[in-house]
């Protein structure tokens, strides 16, 4: 559907949130934790942080869990039965106050999870999932969402997008038609006003050609970059934990005596152990190997394979890293001629 | 039922456990429901994921030939986590199997040349899976040689078989060992693999040759086959790297931008050419 605008009064941003409370999703929104703002199911909308750049965690979660039960099994005397997972089960879910970088990092991992074979279980919750993003009006020195084809104000995987304009209200672009229902249903919304948006917006300055990013880290596998950028990583995996487009995962049993669970999980490519054979023989030995993957996955094999490009640039990886590794400063480097 | 979850496996009883070597074993299986017996049928060269509850799964080859009918087998080396737990399990037991996943070795296109095998070790059993394929269609193909090592004479898998080859006249087989690897009654070679295989000299004239077995036997391995005559298009294997998904999803069987799960296992060596070195 073509984007509608509207207006939102802030004082109207708490109907909003009541009329979804109402009918009985579950609200996820930026809660603040000490000194950290992260990711919280609230049932008020007081609970939610006033002020915020980014949660620590991305909100890909919403949709592909850090653990993800695939389904039941029982071994009795009658022998090993298997139980399917009630994907009925799966509740309304609405992420409030997301960032567009965020909303934008599903079309990535719809990418993964659905090519070729459909991913059942993360695309019931993607469908039982509603985005209502808050554009940004500040980004940080990590921030380089203009670089990889977003903005800071991008509607790009939203179901509704306000921008907080002056006069304590919001520009409300209503994306989709789940964002049309949930605007129709919550009675919150006025009608447009004449407000341009891109003056309310985060300056994010574009940091290098996305496209030569491709071009390069794609024709460069046997590079020494590699090795150059990764001395440093210590291979803790911090950066797939927290990024909105890391798909890569593990499948594990977890056994409670005759009955148990196989459960999907969170892994990383960081990670030695990720490729190694029971041989002992492992692909990438080294970590630049597994480096020049995380890089070539997101830049190279996922345009190739997918026609996407797997980062958003929100820069969580970079402020996750415990050896200061800067994904913006090597990407500008990969998109320079000569690598 | 369209949209099923692709990671619940089908139920498969254990009919027949063959010991074939130290640690290596046979499971012979049977669907235990009718419909996924109905639904399924593979080719030779694919795989799946088989499991045991509680200990998870592990990616194996289906080491029987689609011309078997009402079976399935799998011939796997204890060696990790699951392998163990699995090679625990007897006859009558249950285990879990998704598949079949991954590309095929394209026998069709093989019609009227002539077979070459060469495997090693523990890789015999996808290699098992298109030698009895094309035995059970014999008319379809000219000369059946295989070349078959292992580092001991009592490593070496499917004993009867490699017998019932042996007497069979429409096939030609070469055993070896590995130096010091022989029996004092051993009547076989006593060779590595490319050793043996240079030796043996087949013809690469109208010849497939389908080569699988450990990274440092097929790095030894094709130099000869090229040394042979063999056309790099003509020269096919199977590879091996570590999957959970089966699918393209869970990240690490890639090879550069290709899946080893969905653009293989079975590769050309003009294709492995095109590989970064990352298997």
């Amino acid at each position: 559907m073509e984007t509608e605008k509207r207006t939102l009064k802030k004082s109207s941003l708490e109907k909003l949130f009541n009329s979804l409370k109402g009918e009985g999703k579950k609200i996820i929104a930026p809660v603040k934790k000490g000194s950290i703002i992260d990711f919280c199911e609230v049932s008020t909308i007081q609970e939610m942080a006033e002020d915020y750049l980014l949660t620590v965690q991305s909100a890909k979660s919403a949709a592909f869990p850090k653990i993800e039960k695939l389904f039941d099994y029982v071994i009795s005397q009658e022998g090993v039965s298997t139980k399917d997972r009630n994907l009925d089960s799966i509740p309304e879910m609405v992420l409030f106050g997301v960032r567009p970088c965020d909303a934008f990092g599903f079309d990535s991992l719809s990418a993964i999870f659905n090519w070729e074979t459909k991913d059942t279980i993360y695309s019931k919750r993607l469908e039982k999932l509603s985005i209502i993003s808050f554009s940004c009006n500040k980004a940080d020195a990590y921030c380089f969402c203009t670089s990889v084809n977003g903005s800071p104000g991008s509607i790009a995987g939203s179901d509704i997008l306000l921008t907080y304009a002056e006069n304590d209200e919001f520009l409300a672009e209503i994306i989709t038609e789940k964002g049309k229902i949930i605007a129709e249903k919550s009675d919150a919304f006025e009608a447009s006003k004449d407000i341009d948006k891109s003056k309310l917006l985060a300056d994010v300055p574009v940091l290098f050609d996305v496209k030569k990013v491709v071009k390069n880290a794609t024709a460069s596998f046997d590079s020494e970059i590699w090795v150059e950028q990764s001395l440093r990583c210590i291979g803790c995996g911090s950066c797939a934990f927290v990024c909105p487009t890391c798909a890569c995962f593990d499948i594990q049993d977890e056994s409670n005596g005759k009955q148990g669970s196989r459960l999907r999980l969170w892994d990383s490519c960081g990670f030695s152990l990720f490729t190694i054979h029971t041989s002992g023989h492992n692909p990438r030995e080294v970590q630049s190997a597994r480096w020049r993957q995380r890089i070539m996955h997101k830049f190279s094999y996922m345009p190739d394979r997918l026609d996407v490009i797997g980062c958003v640039g929100c820069g969580r990886c970079s402020r996750a890293c415990p050896v200061d590794m800067n994904i913006k400063e090597h990407l500008i480097q990969i998109a320079k001629d000569k690598i | 039922m369209s949209e099923k979850n692709i990671y619940l496996p089908s139920l498969m009883k254990i009919v027949k456990v063959t010991e074939e070597a130290p640690f290596v074993k046979t499971f012979r299986l049977v669907f235990m429901d009718e419909e996924d017996e109905k639904n399924f049928s593979f080719k030779t060269g694919q795989f799946g994921e088989y499991s045991l509850m509680g200990a998870g799964e592990v990616t194996f080859c289906i080491a029987s030939a689609p011309t078997r009918k009402g079976y399935i087998e799998c011939t796997f080396r204890s060696a990790g986590r699951v392998t163990t737990a699995l090679s625990k399990c007897e006859a009558g037991d249950t285990i879990g199997f998704r598949g079949p996943y991954g590309n095929i070795f394209p026998i069709d296109e093989w019609k009227g040349k002539n077979l070459l095998f060469i495997a090693g070790g523990i890789a015999l059993p996808p290699m098992r899976s298109v030698i009895w394929n094309c035995l059970d269609l014999r008319e379809n193909f000219k000369e059946i040689t295989i070349v078959y090592g292992a580092r001991t004479v009592a490593d070496l898998v499917y004993k009867e078989e490699l017998e019932e080859w042996e007497n069979r006249p429409d096939v030609k087989l070469y055993t070896t060992v590995d130096p010091g690897g022989e029996t004092p009654g051993w009547k076989g070679e006593v060779g590595f693999v490319p050793i043996v295989l240079d030796k043996i000299a087949p013809s690469a004239k109208d010849t497939i040759a389908i080569v699988c077995g450990p990274p440092v036997m097929i790095k030894f391995t094709f130099p000869v086959l090229e040394k042979l005559g063999f056309k790099d298009d003509d020269v096919y294997t199977t590879l091996e790297n570590r999957m959970k998904c089966g699918f393209g999803k869970c990240g690490r069987c890639n090879v550069g931008k290709y899946f080893v799960c969905k653009d293989g296992p079975v590769f050309t060596r003009t294709q492995l050419k095109g590989l970064p070195e990352e298997y």
